[in-house]
């Protein structure tokens, strides 16, 4: 007997019908109207609440009725397609909320110190009652250490990453893999405490007269650490692009392994090397934590990364946020914008630079 | 029960890149109807526009008419869930769901169409593994991921999935394309099984296969590259591959072309 | 290699084969002896390997790069048990479960119970929300968006991961707290009878605020993690769904979420990491209080690393030790959830590359 002449209970297995009705947009548009009523109503008649309330009770009643409406209109699956697809787009606007609402503070708030004064001057000398005062020390705080955490991190990331692609085998080069992506989640705080634990009170009294010192250097090496994993798995992804044929003609030529790596390999990944360096950078920018435990924060300008106490913009906002005074608040949006700026900036630049890159996907 | 698929003047377009060019054509119930011509020359988008799988890639679009049993399945009130209910599809490479079982993939479809009851599952599942002749390989191992199956038993295993929806019309999209000639063979078999419950378009390269197992034959051609495809003939198989009236089905057929 | 003839290995360029860029570094399988010995028959035409090259310079270098990150990870520990093992000795109280922190007097007091389980609840608030939102979101770029609004919606997506922490810290403190201090007094109007909407307030830096904000945080990370295995699930999968006749959602709960299903999970214990370990947001918005509380939306609240933020300033030695100890749990913690969640990864790009 075939499956076809079976009956089977209950189920409209292959129905003669292909048509369906379909939900006119009037009631869709009724739907929402009439949720929005519905949560007016209880809302404001009970007063239970203000419009916000309304707002998400309107959605919550639109989501029911659109189901329950669609649901003896087109069926229950089409009604279940409908409601999930309603989730999806308000988890999307859901999102975007904030984020306006934190550039929209950003800019609104961050303004009103955007001056010469605040960009030329420390806060050095600045009391609760001064409106002035500025991130001028902070700014050199977080070049001088997020450059040298640089030029540590990124020839330790790069040579790491050529071990990966290029000399690691076995059980050895897999173990580095793997850690590589576990330190990406180690946090900041923790290697703020490492550097601490182990230059500023172990290694720093050696150069100190046996007193520990805070240092920006300090910050530097507490940066490297979290900017050496980031670097180290995209260089490598970039590494793993370069197609073989071009290392196996150099080979071919006589060219030693080192030379080809050198003079072939990392020349044709040099774009997208760069973007993964770029978006640590501004990881690392960011980073409060560990400046805070290792450096100090300072209120006049430091330009000596080696010797005493230094601030950064991250920690800049932090203490300017802690900060009683009343001018603090606009001082913290300020060096917030700016920061906020550096960031995006080096981020936009380094995905506008992996978007013309050739080998990327 | 099987039915009839009507093509008129269907015409479909990826973007502004038009791939067939107004195609004709009648597909009789219970019958077998391959598909044959050279690479590119639209015999796929054609099959994909038979069951509207072909507007799932973004841009797609169909112009003209097709109708089972006189419905016209490009109609706007038309639930395209029920017209790939309807006319299910056998793809080309073996796609069975990887994070499934081999009982899980039978029964994916009537799961999604509401059949809860244990006692119809299983008793759908053994039919359909009956009818696509893998139960007596699969039935101690029922449990077990569909992907550990042979690349022949995977391909079988989605046209007993595609059957227990229990469709009218089966398309099959090269479906023996990646098997060895041991699994196409017992495809083959399969096909001429069920024949008599099903209408079955297939596509293939293979005119081996197609002299074989189907009744008519259509062939698909295009002038160069970047023409549409069009239906160059469409007649009973014997005839095609025994006396062709067309000079290219004829140079394609013994090989001159393509 | 070893078993050749050392003529051949003597031929330096020769050693390069095309083979030798993947499967092995170049010489790698010449035991140290067979530099010494002299080439056998006429191979002494051919350069003789130099015994220290730029090769084995430049791949002593390379490996110890490598082995550097491994250093790290052992130096990280040891530095840490190093400073901590003194100030828990110090410790008048049990570490584990003792709730308040007085590490900086005479008899010192302190223990983590507080703050880990500050640490933990706001986490678990911040996962709540933010893994479905970002499912949805994920789901909505790589499957339901056109690709128009799904490549600068994920742009912005990704810009929002880049934002620093003290920068959300600074706006859940200064904008954020407000309509949550007004929700938390309207839930305690009308929820009070559940526990955790309890209290007489005051409301504003609580545990809802510091979990909200760090769900906002935590967003980008699974976003974009689940995005990307949700577009890696195959087409013909997807395909195979549809043309059983499956609806839009239908398709995607049969094909792409048992599919991305390892993926996810990974995402969101990499999302626990990051709010685990979250420092400066949770500073700013937390009450910063010692004490176990599920009440959500009263002023309270304290992390393990927010602790360390607070309180560091006027730490003496046993209380930067017992901040010290602190951090080595959230070192611990966060390894082991970093470690599982990069073991389903590997283990999962395994059986896909198998697969394929």
């Amino acid at each position: 007997m075939s499956l076809l002449e079976r009956e089977v209970s209950g189920v409209a297995m292959t129905p003669d019908n292909i048509r369906t009705r379909r939900l006119p947009l009037v009631a869709n548009l009724g739907t929402a109207v009439a949720a929005i009523v519905v949560a007016a109503a209880v809302v404001l008649g009970l007063d239970l609440g203000n419009w916000v309330l309304v707002a998400v009770l309107a959605v919550v009643f639109y989501l029911i009725g659109i189901s329950i409406v669609a649901g003896r209109v087109e069926g229950r699956r089409a009604a279940r397609d409908r409601m999930w697809k309603s989730l999806i787009y308000s988890a999307c606007v859901l999102a975007i909320l904030p984020l306006a609402s934190v550039v929209w503070t950003l800019v609104s708030k961050g303004a009103s110190r955007l001056d010469g004064d605040f960009f030329g001057t420390s806060m050095n000398n600045i009391g609760a009652r001064d409106p002035n005062g500025g991130a001028y020390h902070a700014i050199i705080g977080t070049l001088e250490q997020v450059g040298i955490a640089t030029l540590l991190a990124v020839p330790l990331g790069v040579l790491g990453a050529i071990y990966l692609v290029e000399y690691g085998k076995g059980r050895f080069a897999l173990t580095v893999r793997f850690f590589v992506d576990v330190m990406t989640g180690i946090p900041s705080i923790v290697a703020g405490l490492f550097v601490l634990s182990f230059w500023v009170l172990i290694v720093s009294p050696w150069f100190n007269d046996g007193q520990p010192r805070f240092s920006g250097f300090a910050a530097s090496l507490a940066l490297t650490v979290l900017m050496l994993p980031t670097i180290v798995r995209s260089t490598e992804e970039m590494l793993r692009l370069v197609p073989g044929p071009l290392r196996e003609g150099s080979y071919a030529l006589g060219v030693p392994q080192w030379k080809t790596i050198v003079r072939i390999v990392l020349p044709t990944a040099l774009p997208g090397i760069v973007t993964g360096i770029m978006l640590a950078v501004a990881r690392a920018a960011g980073e409060t934590a560990p400046v805070l435990l290792v450096a100090g924060g300072a209120a006049a300008i430091n330009f000596d990364p080696f010797a005493g106490n230094q601030s950064s913009l991250a920690l800049f906002v932090y203490q300017q946020a802690g900060d009683a005074s009343r001018y603090a608040p606009a001082r913290a949006w300020t060096a917030a914008l700016t920061l906020v700026a550096l960031v995006l900036i080096l981020t936009v630049a380094a995905k506008l630079l992996a978007r013309r890159n050739r080998l990327s996907r | 029960m099987a039915k009839r698929i009507e093509a008129s003047n269907v015409s479909s377009y990826y973007g502004n890149f038009k791939a067939i060019d107004s195609i004709s054509m009648t597909v009789e119930p219970k019958t077998i109807t391959a598909l044959i011509g050279p690479s590119g020359c639209g015999k796929s988008t054609f099959l994909r526009s038979i069951n509207r799988m072909h507007e799932v890639l973004p841009g797609a679009r169909i112009e003209g008419r097709l109708t089972i049993d006189d419905q016209n399945i490009y109609d706007p009130d038309v639930d395209v869930t029920a017209v790939r209910r309807l006319i299910g599809m056998v793809f080309q490479r073996p796609n069975p769901f990887p994070t499934m079982s081999i009982y899980e993939n039978v029964v994916a479809g009537l799961k999604l169409n509401g059949v809860k009851k244990k006692s119809v599952l299983d008793d759908a599942a053994e039919q359909s593994l009956k009818a696509a002749n893998l139960w007596n390989e699969v039935k101690d191992r029922l449990n077990r991921p569909g992907a550990g199956l042979s690349g022949g038993q995977q391909q079988r295993l989605c046209i007993a999935r595609t059957i227990a929806v229990e469709p009218q019309v089966v398309l099959m999209d090269e479906p023996c394309s990646a098997l060895d000639p041991i699994s196409t063979l017992a495809i083959e078999d399969l096909m001429f099984k069920l024949k008599d419950r099903f209408t079955i378009i297939i596509v293939t390269h293979n005119m081996q296969q197609a002299a074989r197992v189907s009744d008519k034959t259509g062939f698909f051609s295009i002038d160069k590259t970047g023409d549409p495809g069009r239906l160059i003939e469409y007649d009973d198989t014997q005839k095609i591959f025994s006396n062709p009236s067309e000079k290219k089905t004829e140079d394609y057929i013994t090989g001159r072309f393509g | 290699m070893g078993d050749y003839p050392s003529r051949s290995e003597n031929a330096t360029a020769g050693d390069l084969g095309v083979t030798a860029s993947r499967t092995r570094a170049a010489g790698s399988g010449v035991s140290p002896s067979s530099y010494d010995e002299p080439p056998i028959g006429g191979g002494g035409a051919l350069p003789k390997k130099a015994r220290f090259s730029m090769e084995s310079g430049f791949r002593g270098l390379s490996v110890s790069a490598g082995a550097m990150v491994l250093v790290i990870i052992v130096a990280i520990a040891i530095f840490l048990i190093s400073k901590a093992a003194p100030a828990i000795g110090k410790d008048t109280e049990n570490f584990l479960t003792y709730k308040q922190w007085f590490p900086n007097e005479a008899d010192p007091k302190f223990g983590i119970a507080a703050l880990a389980f500050g640490t933990l609840l706001t986490s678990v608030i911040a996962l709540i929300v933010a893994v479905p939102i970002s499912l949805g979101i994920a789901l909505f770029l790589s499957h339901y968006a056109p690709k128009r609004l799904a490549t600068p919606l994920g742009f912005i997506i990704d810009l929002l991961a880049a934002v620093p922490s003290v920068v959300f810290g600074l706006w859940g403190r200064d904008v954020f707290q407000q309509p949550v201090a007004d929700f938390s007094e309207w839930l305690n109007k009308y929820f009070s009878w559940i526990p955790i909407f309890g209290g007489d307030g005051p409301y504003g830096q609580s545990i809802m605020l510091g979990g909200l904000v760090l769900a906002i945080m935590v967003l980008p990370i699974v976003t974009s993690l689940s995005r990307e295995v949700f577009q890696q699930t195959p087409g013909m999968n997807e395909e195979a769904a549809l043309a059983l006749g499956a609806t839009k959602w239908e398709m995607v709960r049969t094909a792409v979420l048992p599919y991305g299903k390892p993926g996810v999970i990974a995402s969101v214990m990499l999302g626990l990491g990051r709010a685990l370990g979250e420092t400066i947001a949770l500073a700013l918005t937390l009450g910063l209080v010692f004490n176990i509380s599920f009440n959500l939306i009263e002023v309270g609240g304290n992390s393990v690393a927010a602790n360390i933020a607070t309180t560091f300033g006027e730490a003496n030695e046993t209380g930067r030790g017992a901040l010290i100890a602190s951090g080595l749990v959230l070192f611990a913690i966060t390894l082991v959830v970093n470690m599982g969640a990069r073991a389903i990864i590997y283990r999962r790009r395994e059986f896909r590359d198998s697969a394929a």
